[in-house]
């Protein structure tokens, strides 16, 4: 009886490391990512961006965060109250949710699951409900209109997502995201994908509501959407959320199409370096270009945006999944056939 | 023209183009200097917060000939004045509403001693609005600690005066 309950406390214990060991670099990461964007942003202006707070302004983000914390955190007359405080809830746990199936090297992964790649489709699905919920129960004009316009975006462009999914999928004959970056070793999937690696980009973009597709927010109609009525700790909640997805999409790009972990070429100096620093600069690779997208591109209009979703993407990403599978089929190249 | 504008589109050459000058600009020198550090070249002729001059010998220079007072679009300034012992005229109060004043220069233009400046200084928030209503020790006081700048500047201004 003590035996079971020691080994059971044991496991419960290495899981909630291993949690931690997932939780803690993704809010380093955040934080780093806020940073960058900013620091990026401001230099494509030319600008200096934040300098001031700690070496080269590294603690600007923790300021900021610690000024959220300390304010006050309103409760809006007219608001569902609890709806209004679970929306954030809600959409910080399903972005971090989605991490548990990520991994950043051979073998290093909390959830090795079979239907990894569903699994966080699945899970940024979800992510819309926090939206919903929280542009819902501000009961006010502009949050609602921005969650209205999130929803249908996100939902839009997951489609896309889906059928690039598919191809990437073709080609690798498993859902299993170790086992995606494994098929890569001879060739990195961005170079015989490359269209729909393009496609990839532009919809994560647009599914984590990031300019040029930023609309939901967009502070010169609807002064910051579903996030207007929200101060204090919520907000930072919300604003982590959106970050970690942020990194979640650039994570996903770098195992769908840049090969994961693996060196650029395996040879010696390069298959050396530890696989998690391959996956880290892929990832910042990303988001740099995340950022830079964000510097020089204007934001698009709505009806632009819906039609680039179902007029462009769509057909496209079809397409290139009849394409993927037709020549996989002739040529005898589809895996496990 | 329409297929041209087709594959224009469709192979995001709009996008590279700007993501390489995106890139050649993420280079550049910037154009912000890094303010509380380092600060921009100010004119001689720059209209900062205002000053009473003295003359060398520790004298004050206002005269109390109401000019300034007149002049004040803003009407920011009130003087009191009242022959002094020696028999000159002298200020008793002189005071300026900073909160009022729209930092025309007109007070320094009609003053015919040079009493009334404004010098180079332009950060002097304050915390609460009353600290903005400058009396006469304040400003004599601003005059003393800026006094090498401001005759400085109006020697270099003073050939196009």
């Amino acid at each position: 009886m003590i035996n079971l309950a020691q080994t059971y406390f044991i496991e419960v214990m290495t899981i909630i490391l291993y949690c931690l060991l997932i939780f803690v670099p993704l809010l380093l990461g955040v934080v780093m990512a806020l940073y960058a964007d900013r620091k990026i942003w401001a230099a494509v202006q030319k600008r200096r961006g934040p300098n001031v707070v700690g070496p080269y302004g590294l603690f600007q983000v923790p300021a900021d965060g610690l000024k959220f914390i300390f304010k006050e955190i309103i409760l809006p007359d007219g608001s569902d109250k609890t709806v209004f405080l679970i929306a954030p809830i809600i959409t910080l746990a399903l972005s971090i949710a989605a991490w548990a199936v990520v991994p950043v090297q051979a073998g290093v992964v909390l959830a090795n699951i079979n239907v990894g790649i569903l699994y966080i489709f699945a899970i940024s699905s979800l992510g819309v409900y926090g939206i919903l919920m929280a542009g819902w129960s501000s009961n006010s004009k502009y949050p609602f209109f921005g969650a209205l316009r999130s929803a249908a975006q996100m939902v839009s462009y997951e489609v896309s997502i889906g059928f690039v999914i598919i191809t990437v999928l073709l080609c690798v004959g498993s859902l299993n995201l170790t086992e995606i970056v494994m098929a890569q070793k001879t060739m990195w999937f961005f170079i015989p994908l490359f269209p729909m690696f393009i496609v990839f980009f532009i919809s994560a973009l647009a599914e984590t509501n990031r300019p040029p597709f930023d609309l939901p927010e967009a502070e010169s109609e609807l002064v910051a959407g579903y996030q207007t009525e929200y101060s204090g700790m919520p907000f930072v909640l919300f604003m982590f959320g959106e970050y970690i997805n942020i990194l979640l999409m650039c994570a996903m790009t770098t195992i769908l199409f840049l090969g994961g972990w693996l060196p650029p070429i395996d040879i010696y100096p390069l298959n050396a370096v530890p696989g998690f620093v391959w996956f880290l600069l892929k990832v910042t690779f990303v988001f740099y270009l995340f950022a830079m997208v964000k510097a020089f591109v204007p934001r698009y209009r709505y009806d632009q945006l819906m039609r680039l979703g179902w007029k462009v993407f769509l057909p496209l990403s079809l397409f290139a999944v009849v394409a993927t599978s037709s020549i996989l089929f002739f040529f005898n190249l589809a895996p496990g056939m | 023209m329409k297929i041209i504008n087709f594959f224009k589109s469709f192979l995001l050459l709009d996008f590279l183009k700007a993501f390489y000058l995106a890139q050649k600009y993420f280079f550049r020198k910037k154009a912000t200097i890094n303010y509380p550090f380092e600060k921009g070249k100010l004119s001689p002729r720059f209209r900062g917060e205002h000053a009473l001059r003295r003359y060398p010998s520790g004298e004050e220079r206002c005269i109390g000939c109401k000019l300034c007072e007149a002049v004040c679009p803003a009407q920011a300034i009130t003087i009191e004045t009242q022959p002094r012992d020696d028999g000159t005229r002298r200020t008793l109060r002189y005071d300026i509403d900073m909160v009022k004043c729209i930092y025309c220069g007109l007070c320094e233009e009609s003053c015919p001693v040079d009493a009334i400046v404004q010098g180079p200084n332009f950060e002097f928030t304050t915390e609460t609005r009353k600290e903005l209503y400058y009396t006469k020790e304040k400003l004599l006081e601003n005059g003393d600690r800026w006094e090498t700048v401001i005759a400085e500047n109006l020697e270099a201004d003073a050939k196009y005066r």
